[in-house]
């Protein structure tokens, strides 16, 4: 009795979100083993400081590219060459948190050229070059703290933004304020990065210097819109404790909209005020050399939002938004109130009239803010709980990110009508249709990223995966395909038609165009040279022995610089370098590339290096022996390769 | 008899323009050996021209130093700079040939184009012969008996390589040159029968 009362009242209780799957969806996601994926998956690797690169729609991961952390795998930030790459303001930074990704567009769509992201702690964006998969730029940026809302790019990708998350007082000493004094001393700079269209190289071109807020999030203008800029902001309320509380006492934050070509207009008619004794590092990469340097810049153009008419106004959007999202033809535009009700949309050319006739509610620190409802196109009602973030599909529709009940859903842009949803296991954050935030979407999949996994994966102990989950939208309704976990946490993704990136993809080094002050180009360069208390061992690698491989000579105290150079011309046969005791990592070349191993001995004796990638059928007979002679003993200098030095005598 | 030294307007042409393609042939790759293997699935190539190797031959060498061979370079065969010259010679021969009414110089001109094509080919199976049976001895892969020739024409395996070897756009042309000129020479040969039997009639 008691148990069919139980069965009942289990009966009686809803069913979990336990989605079906699909009989067809295993074949959907099916990329056969040696076929290619049709998208690149660029996705943030968030805490891991890293960027990694799934295929679509498989999940496969096809390579974690290095950017702000430290990664001894492939020794970067260990070889000489790309510590640089890791240098800010603050010395070497070893780790950063990367959120977003942004690939670079030409009129709205995406090219295939490079990745942008940005670190989150130590203000900084990176590019990625898609030709290599590597990075070869890293931008620091003074007077910001806590770089989230970037780095969204302009439509050409005539700019890079970082907008700070955290305001703070601006950079030098009279920074050493009371943090009460936030209402006073704080301030929230949004900088503009100018793109070489050319190499990519990035410029810190101006920063707009607004009211202390958090910046959240961005995006730009595009079509109709291009020429302006959006940064949903939240802690309106300006406090500086207790966020959790204080910040979310306001009804509405807002979404600053930027006239950044109103900017260039103010900048060329030299209203920006030079800024100088600033301090931010610019690294670069570069492949010929494949050697980075780290310059130091010092100053910057700063516009003053509150001084300059027509350059910022403020839009009320409800309670804390998070993502600022615009539409492919740029009219409409999206925000999240993190903790709202409902899902505004903005129109632009409402917002343009607004400005035009001044319907205004008042100023926030000199800033105008338009009334709601003149740049309001509509709401959309009850969509979920808690929405992060829009992506469009091309056909019309959006679909929004809820964190708080944990699905996607579908909605009409011009009838604000929900169409369908989903859930998600568990908690999305971000989520990303393939060319989503483009003139021109790819409105096939979505992919929703999670905070939570709990049980969706075989279980790891306290510290688990987070996942990314790929839909089909191809049809009226949502339907669920894969899970896959995730390196670190996933926050935004991009993703990109295979054919715009694979075809350029660099297969090789030519060593003919290496340029390393260290480069040994045949076995004939191979050497060993001392300088004071420096060896600088020159090695050539390739399959399967390293020249010279046996060194003597080289004394205690010595600083040994490995400078290896594989000299194979061959599509992927990279060596790796390793020697004992090294306090650093190893080194892991490309065919046609020099990297150094700087190498302490701290002992005397014989020491083993190999190659660590597994290159060939005599791959474990690639090593050698470097000896550590006591100080000021009278072993010579030599090295040698398959006959010994000196010769042998006979004991 | 001044006629029957003529040859056919047809037969001429098809000389000249045959010389004229023999000049294309100096430039052109004449032969190509395609290598594969597991960890070469986009395949690797050796192809030979007139005065040069071409194609992945730094790569081959490599690869080939584990099993002993001798690396190859364009600079140790004499070959390379007699070839073009040969070729040469050959591609104003035939446009001689076409120009000048001379039955003989066709029948001379057939017989030393067949003897180059032999002796070409002969020098290219010692070549391979060569490389293949000559092995360093303190080469890393040692099979005993083992010996690494390429194939003249053709497909052979030789350990994980695949080596398929075949004529390029250069040998083709050479090719079809030879078959035009037997060609030529047979009908002018053929014609010249039956002329003469006309003429012997006529008397």
């Amino acid at each position: 009795m008691a148990s069919a009362m139980l069965s009942t009242f289990h009966a009686c209780k809803p069913k979990g979100a336990g989605a079906a799957v699909s009989g067809d969806a295993a074949e959907k996601v099916y990329v056969a083993p040696g076929k290619y994926d049709e998208f690149y998956n660029f996705v943030s690797g968030g805490f891991s400081g890293q960027l990694s690169v799934y295929g679509l729609p498989s999940g496969r991961l096809l390579r974690v590219i290095p950017v702000f952390s430290l990664d001894p795998e492939k020794g970067w930030g260990f070889s000489e060459e790309t510590k640089p790459m890791l240098e800010t303001s603050h010395g070497n930074v070893p780790w950063d948190d990367l959120h977003h990704v942004q690939l670079s567009k030409t009129d709205g769509n995406y090219d295939g050229r490079w990745v942008f992201v940005n670190a989150n702690n130590t203000p900084r964006i990176a590019r990625v070059d898609l030709t290599t998969f590597r990075t070869a730029e890293v931008l620091e940026l003074p007077n910001s703290g806590g770089n989230h809302s970037s780095p969204y790019i302009t439509e050409n990708t005539e700019y890079v933004v970082a907008g700070t998350r955290f305001s703070v007082p601006l950079d030098g000493e009279s920074g050493d304020v009371p943090i009460n004094t936030f209402k006073k001393n704080f301030r929230g700079t949004l900088s503009f990065v100018s793109v070489n269209k050319d190499n990519g190289n990035m410029e810190l071109a101006f920063q707009i210097e607004t009211p202390g807020v958090n910046y959240d999030l961005s995006r730009a203008g595009k079509g109709t819109s291009h020429g302006w800029f959006f940064f949903s902001t939240y802690n309106t309320e300006q406090a500086n404790t207790l966020l959790e509380v204080n910040a979310s006492k306001n009804d509405k934050d807002f979404i600053l909209a930027v006239n950044w070509k109103k900017a260039e207009e103010y900048l060329k008619a030299g209203k920006g005020k030079k800024v100088t004794g600033l301090k931010y590092a610019h690294n670069t990469y570069d492949e010929k050399s494949h050697t980075a340097k780290t310059s130091f810049n010092t100053e910057t153009i700063v516009l003053k939002a509150e001084e300059l008419e027509g350059l910022c106004y403020y839009i009320p959007c409800p309670k804390s938004p998070h993502g600022v999202d615009v539409d492919p033809t740029g009219e409409y535009i999206v925000g999240s109130g993190k903790l709202a009700a409902v899902i505004p949309v903005f129109s632009f050319a409402k917002m343009q009239k607004a400005i035009q006739e001044k319907q205004f509610e008042g100023k926030f620190g000199g800033i105008p803010i338009i009334k709601y409802e003149s740049a309001l196109y509509g709401e959309v009602q009850k969509p979920g709980l808690g929405p992060l973030h829009t992506e469009f599909d091309g056909r019309g529709n959006a679909i929004t990110s809820f964190f708080v009940s944990s699905e996607l859903v579908k909605w009409n842009i011009k009838d604000l009508k929900v169409l369908d949803r989903t859930p998600t296991f568990y908690s999305t954050g971000h989520l990303m249709i393939p060319g989503g935030d483009t003139k021109n979407p790819e409105g096939k999949y979505v992919i929703a990223y999670n905070k939570i996994t709990k049980d969706r994966f075989l279980p790891t102990g306290p510290e688990l995966a987070q996942s990314a989950q790929l839909f089909d939208i191809s049809g009226d309704k949502m339907q669920l395909l894969l899970d896959f976990p995730t390196i670190g946490e996933p926050h935004y993704a991009q993703a990109i038609k295979a054919e715009k990136v694979k075809d350029k993809s660099v297969k090789i080094f030519k060593i003919e165009e290496n340029t390393s002050p260290f480069v040994a180009k045949g076995d004939k360069d191979a050497r060993v040279e001392r300088k004071g208390n420096q060896v600088h061992v020159y090695l050539t690698s390739i399959r399967s022995h390293f020249t010279p491989d046996n060194i003597e000579g080289v004394q205690l105290g010595d600083e040994v610089y490995f400078h290896v150079t594989n000299i194979e011309q061959d599509w992927d046969m990279p060596h790796g370098f390793a020697v004992k005791g090294a306090k650093n990592g190893e080194l892991l070349i490309m065919p046609g590339e020099t990297q150094t191993l700087k190498w302490v001995p701290d002992r005397v004796g014989v020491f083993p290096f190999y190659c660590t990638d597994f290159c060939s059928a005599l791959h474990q007979e690639m090593q050698g022996y470097i000896r550590i002679s006591k100080k000021g003993n009278n072993v010579p200098l030599i090295y040698s390769l398959g006959t010994n030095q000196p010769q042998e005598k006979t004991n | 008899m001044k006629t029957t030294s003529h040859l056919s307007a047809v037969h001429r042409i098809l000389l000249i323009l045959s010389g004229l393609a023999l000049v294309a042939v100096i430039f052109l790759p004449i032969w190509r050996i395609e290598l594969d293997a597991a960890q070469y699935p986009e395949g690797l190539e050796l192809q030979i021209y007139s005065n040069k190797l071409a194609g992945q031959v730094d790569i081959i060498n490599g690869l080939n130093h584990y099993i002993g061979m001798k690396t190859l370079h364009a600079e140790d065969f004499i070959e390379f700079k007699v070839l073009p010259y040969i070729i040469l010679f050959f591609a104003l021969a035939f446009l001689l040939t076409g120009f000048v009414q001379n039955r003989k110089l066709l029948y001379g001109l057939f017989f030393c184009f067949l003897l180059f094509g032999v002796a070409a080919l002969v020098d290219f199976y010692i070549w391979e012969y060569n490389y293949g049976h000559q092995l360093d001895p303190s080469a890393p892969i040692k099979v005993p008996g083992m010996s690494y020739q390429p194939p003249l024409i053709g497909y052979k395996q030789l350990l994980n390589f695949g080596a398929y070897s075949i004529p390029d756009i250069g040998g083709w042309i050479f090719i079809l040159c030879g078959i035009i000129l037997a060609f030529c020479t047979v009908r002018e040969w053929q014609n010249n029968k039956t002329l003469k039997l006309k003429s012997y009639e006529k008397l």
